[in-house]
């Protein structure tokens, strides 16, 4: 079947299987930040935005994304370096493989609060696992980057 | 894994209706459970184009739309406040953000899922679904029927003043419940509603002089435990990989009776 | 020090959190075949017939192998130096398959599609076997899990496949029975761990292809790059010359990627076919079928005098390595000879273990790697005997905790050349408020506060076995190569061995590249694990730096005509402290790509004797919900001696992501079996790792003591980190109920259960 959506900015048109999910669409067209980490929606390592909202790319059908807006970290470069910045100045990128979805999650929670109180973030990034930093890190850099942009930016 | 032949996004709930007589066929609400399964199905309809994706509040009631999320669940004022929170609090433990952006109120109901929070939660309140072709029928008489290949179009909250309490207790905060308990109670009578026993939730109602004790707040600490352990007695439990029967059982007493106090403190307040 | 010892990010930081492809599956070629495998739902039993004809003619399938096709030459996936203490017990495909799980058939096609229709359509008649499940039971049953002839044990580890073991052994100082005969009291206590699964986020997976000389290429998540290139070799039967391994970026090992959990599969596809493939494991059979934690039982004696002198320790260990005995009679050995030395001044301690072989998923290396149960169960003993002797068990570990300069009986006789135990205690002390909290205070409102404390050690490498080395090169601009074999998981050893060298090298950080691990470029390195990265390959590193400078230098005094003698080297520019004439580090760089016959490079390999534990201390707040057995940790302090910290940062994250995946094994991630030996936990939905919600608050510091044989002091910090969390978990919970736990997860069920029974 044939599907239209638009991935970061480009409207795309494909043809494509019923059953093909969101996350291997957006890998095939060479998203590959976008990374699997279960089958059973546990994990947020394949979080993508849909008409803006974080959803898990692996428990959507890519049909069901024709017509919609789709963004993955590919899209947001700038925001996820700004913050992503913050990230590596705790050494808690780690890894690295859980680091994307946790981006784009963050950057929902931060368009929706922007500031946060630590259970909100806690909260709202539940569904984002980690194995390598103990979550800990992952805090800290928030609250820097949540100081830098009350700071406007500049520190 | 799942294997879809064809996909139709529903123009009409008649054609959906039409498309899901057929066994080989299923309707799709967020697909987070059915996407696990390694099931084929010749054909997915999805609801998501007729605009069942909306919580509409008037005076008498809420109608949520089948395909209305968790997360829209969880952030509707007027449900929080109506229910005192409790629906907020049968939402927000479940996974994360993401899953619950996805997960949709009709799936969940459909489901009947024995570890179903929202089921719980729904359970206790004076709740109906409407089906496309079956109508309006109440949300328990609608949980003891078997599947059938009709279509849950909306559920709706009828405003009749209770409080409201959820809990639950889980192994990991955003895990299933191990046991969930609602609680809804006013002047005329309460329901206790215990899920993830870890069968389907049971709903045991409340004796008229219990109801009346926690709703004029002469319920003491003693009483309310009395009453947890009378109406835990009544709810059968069972075993899994999260706990055994003889744990929930105990739990249920627990958290009947945390709920109670919790009735009364804010009734104090 | 300029470098060494600053929060410097990690150099691929940015290509991370910006979501770079650099990971196996972003950069694997794009008509791979789809290789997956059939895998046995018997726990054990033997294919009787196999028919893959139907399989075979769906459409897209390149090829079906089964135990008819492979090499029937044992070998161990265990990623250890040669030769391996791990016995050869495994085939590629077995015809006995000996666990659920245990691979039938490779099927590799052209995309999922296919290769999922084709493994539907295998058929196979089992002749199915009684199992052994239970650990207990395997020891010199007669039901054997390795019957076959050509079973073979390359090490004196004990092994005898006819008894069911894959390792036993003993060892032991003084007379333990009459020490134990004249203690005034006695604790003797049995703890059993689970098989503990790493859940890295990516899952194991592997790509290959031919290249253009023939050459197997294998592009893995893997650790080991060495020791993988010599297993397949082994599995295949085929020189070690024809393979090439090379790991991209990793998400995550912790030791799952020490074992050659899924390389073989698509290596045997391509090796046979010529076509590239890849395999991806499920998460499902990352849980269900892959290399965690060794499930172990301890049974611990201490004896101490009334005073609180602890004077004997004994251990006995029954560990289950499951149907394969990949790192099975090494990691038992840490749960003695890591746990018994942290008591300084032993009179006397015995160690006895066993490893036997079950009809379970096989085991591997998992941080800490056997030292985390040893500890659990000493640890747990020993604060059973404060509260026996009515002592409060931090001033009871003060008075018999290991101290600087001690020999350790237990640790192979080394002598403690750094350690900063007793720091880190009293540190951790007065960081959660021990005297204040210890032991517990009740909320009144059915919730109790309560406190746990546990001491904890490891190793920095292997010692005498463990190779590191390094390759650091100038470039004509003055900018230096360092190439390493060492395997960067997360871990930031890439960054962390590139500060060392910028130390050594009196440059910054930006001026080291740094190149992954890569077998047919890399100089030698036994591969990241066992904590040795930093220990070992650091310091082969400081050694390569110091030798490249000597060659600076000559180079110079050639250009400059003049002798090395008085030269000196800033970093920048070769000064001649005589003629006061100088070459840049460019000019020399430059100049050593024309006319030059010395190498502007160096290669040098370290091995270290000593393996200089790391010491910590683990204290935990906790409130304890006494009618649901709901635990909520409040506060976790660590303080940690790892000798000189390289990258505080790093060194901080290290320690609150073992400490989180500590917390876990304590309270959340269970192991279920059914009783037909199907593992239940077999995704992220029934096997719990925490989540930001569940692991509290961590406060973490350091303890710095110097370890003169490491580079710049530094000791080891990945493994130990995950050893506190357990037994000071254990002991809070029992501060808050009275009640000893000493199965592992503790559930809140057990808690309010025990309590109710109390």
């Amino acid at each position: 079947m044939q599907i239209n959506m638009i991935l970061n900015g480009k409207k795309i048109t494909d043809e494509i299987n019923p059953d093909l999910l969101l996350i291997d669409f957006v890998r095939n067209h060479g998203c590959y930040s976008v990374k699997r980490g279960c089958e059973t929606s546990n994990c947020g390592l394949c979080t993508v935005f849909m008409d803006g909202k974080p959803v898990l790319s692996c428990s959507v059908l890519a049909a069901r994304a024709d017509g919609h807006v789709v963004d993955t970290l590919e899209g947001l470069q700038e925001e996820a370096a700004e913050f992503g910045a913050f990230i590596a100045d705790q050494g808690a990128d780690q890894c690295g493989f859980c680091n994307p979805g946790m981006v784009m999650n963050a950057i929902a929670l931060f368009r929706e609060h922007p500031c946060p109180s630590d259970e909100e973030i806690k909260e709202y990034l539940a569904g984002n696992l980690c194995r390598c930093s103990g979550y800990e890190g992952q805090l800290r850099a928030i609250h820097a980057f949540m100081e830098y942009k009350k700071q406007g930016g500049t520190v | 894994m799942l294997k879809v032949k064809q996909y139709v996004k529903a123009e009409s709930l008649e054609q959906a209706y039409e498309l899901n007589q057929k066994r080989a066929n299923r309707i799709i609400g967020g697909m987070l459970w059915m996407k696990m399964s390694n099931t084929r199905v010749h054909t997915v309809i999805d609801l998501s184009g007729l605009g069942l994706d909306k919580i509409e509040e008037n005076e008498e009631e809420f109608s949520i739309g089948c395909m209305a999320t968790l997360r829209q669940l969880e952030l509707h004022e007027g449900l929080d406040a109506f229910s005192q929170g409790a629906i907020r609090e049968s939402t927000r433990h479940i996974v994360g953000v993401q899953f619950r952006n996805l997960a949709t109120v009709g799936g969940s109901i459909f489901g009947r899922f024995g570890f179903s929070d929202i089921l719980t939660c729904f359970l206790a309140m004076d709740t109906y679904v409407e089906l496309y072709k079956g109508g309006v029928i109440s949300l328990k008489e609608f949980v003891n029927r078997k599947k059938d290949n009709d279509i849950l179009v909306r559920l709706i909250v009828k405003k009749t003043p209770a409080s409201h309490v959820y809990l639950t207790h889980r192994n990991t905060k955003t895990d299933f419940p191990v046991l969930a308990v609602a609680l809804s109670v006013n002047e005329t009578g309460g329901k206790v509603v215990v899920g993830a026993r870890p069968a389907r939730a049971l709903c045991v109602p409340m004796k008229e002089e219990w109801s009346q004790s926690i709703s004029n707040g002469s319920c003491t600490q003693e009483e309310a435990e009395a009453i947890a352990a009378e109406l835990a007695k009544q709810i059968p439990t069972g075993s899994n990989t999260r706990a055994g029967a003889a744990y929930r059982s105990h739990l249920a007493k627990v958290l009947i009776k945390r709920g109670i106090l919790k009735l009364l403190e804010e009734r104090g307040q | 020090m300029k470098v060494v010892g600053k929060p410097i990010r990690k150099k691929d930081a940015m290509a991370l959190v910006t979501g770079k492809p650099v990971y196996m599956d972003d950069v694997a070629p794009k008509d791979c075949l789809i290789v997956k495998v059939l895998r046995s739902p018997h726990a054990n039993a033997l294919v009787k017939t196999i028919r893959i004809d139907r399989a075979k003619k769906v459409e897209g399938i390149e090829a079906v192998y089964t135990w008819e096709d492979v090499p029937n030459q044992r070998f161990t996936m265990a990623g250890q130096t040669y030769p391996e203490p791990s016995p050869y017990d495994r085939l590629i495909l077995d015809r006995h398959v000996r666990y659920v799980g245990d691979p039938v058939a490779i099927v590799a096609g052209e995309n999922d599609a296919c290769v999922d229709k084709a493994l539907k359509l295998i058929k196979v008649e089992y002749e199915v076997l009684p199992a052994i499940l239970d650990f207990h039971k395997s020891k010199d049953n007669a039901l054997l899990v390795h019957p076959e002839e050509n079973w073979e044990a390359k090490c004196p580890v004990g092994a005898d496949n006819q008894r069911n073991l894959c390792a036993c052994g003993y060892d032991s100082m003084g007379d333990i029975d009459a020490v134990f005969e004249d203690c005034d009291v006695v604790v003797e206590e049995t703890y059993h761990t689970l098989a503990n699964q790493q859940a890295m986020m990516e899952t194991f997976r592997t790509t290959c292809y031919m290249d253009a000389y023939g050459r197997l290429n294998v592009l893995s998540s893997t650790q080991i790059v060495f020791h993988l290139r010599r297993i397949l070799s082994e599995a295949l039967g085929t020189s070690k010359s024809k393979i090439r391994v090379v790991k991209p970026r990793i998400g995550g090992g912790f030791g799952a990627k020490q074992s050659a959990v899924a390389e073989i599969y698509p290596a045997f596809v391509t090796w046979k076919t010529g076509k590239p493939s890849k395999m991806i494991f499920t998460r499902e059979e990352s849980q269900i079928a892959s290399s965690p934690r060794h499930e172990m039982e301890v049974s611990v004696r201490v004896g101490a005098n009334q005073d609180g002198k602890i004077r004997a320790i004994d251990v006995y260990t029954l560990s289950n390595t499951g149907a394969y005995g990949e790192h099975g009679p090494t990691t038992v050995g840490l749960s003695g000879h890591k746990s018994i030395p942290l008591y300084g001044s032993l009179e006397s301690f015995r160690f006895a273990y066993d490893v036997v072989y079950t009809n379970t998923m096989s085991a591997g290396a998992y941080r800490g790697y056997g030292a985390t149960q040893g500890i659990f169960a000493v640890e747990s003993a020993v604060s059973q005997l404060a509260a026996k002797l009515g002592m409060d068990p931090v001033e009871l570990r003060m008075k018999n905790m290991v101290r600087e300069g001690q020999v350790m009986p237990a640790y192979y006789g080394e002598t403690t050349r750094s350690c900063a135990l007793d720091r880190c205690m009293m540190r951790a002390k007065e960081m959660i408020g021990w005297d204040e909290k210890y032991p517990c205070r009740d909320m009144g409102n059915g919730k109790v506060r309560s406190v746990g404390v546990s001491m904890a050690m490891q190793g920095s490498g292997i010692s005498g076995v463990d190779v590191g080395s390094a390759t650091i090169k100038l470039n004509e601009d003055g900018i230096y190569t360092l190439l390493i074999g060492a395997a960067d998981m997360g871990t930031g050893c890439d960054t962390i061995l590139s500060q060392m060298a910028a130390e050594c090298l009196d440059c910054t950080i930006d001026d080291i590249i740094v190149g992954g691990a890569d077998t047919d470029t890399s100089p030698y390195d036994s591969g990241s694990y066992a904590s040795s990265t930093t220990y070992v390959t650091g310091r082969a590193v400081e050694i390569a730096c110091e030798k490249l400078k000597e060659k600076i230098c000559q180079r110079a005094s050639q250009m400059m005509d003049c002798s090395v003698e008085g030269l000196e080297f800033d970093g920048h520019v070769v000064k001649d402290l005589e003629s006061k004439k100088s070459v840049t580090l460019q000019e020399i760089g430059t100049s050593s790509m024309c006319g030059n016959e010395c190498a502007l490079q160096v290669t040098e390999t370290h091995s270290s004797p000593v393996s200089p534990p790391p010491f910590m201390v683990g204290m935990v707040e906790i409130e304890l919900d006494k009618e649901t057995g709901h635990v909520e940790i409040l506060d976790y302090v660590a303080v940690v001696d790892c000798g000189t910290v390289i990258n505080p940062n790093l060194a901080r994250v290290q320690v609150e992501g073992g400490l989180v995946q500590g917390i876990g094994m304590a309270l959340y991630e269970n192991i279920q079996y059914t009783q037909k030996g199907q593992m239940m936990n077999q995704s992220f939905m029934q096997y719990k790792v925490p989540t930001r919600l569940d692991m509290g608050k961590l406060r973490v510091e350091f303890e710095p003591s110097y370890e003169p044989t490491g580079p710049f002091g530094a000791k080891s910090i990945g493994e130990i980190v995950i050893n506190t969390p357990s037994p000071a978990i254990a002991h809070a919970i029992y501060n808050a109920t009275g009640l000893w736990f000493r199965e592992l997860p503790i559930t809140s069920e057990k808690i309010a259960m025990g309590l109710l029974e109390k």
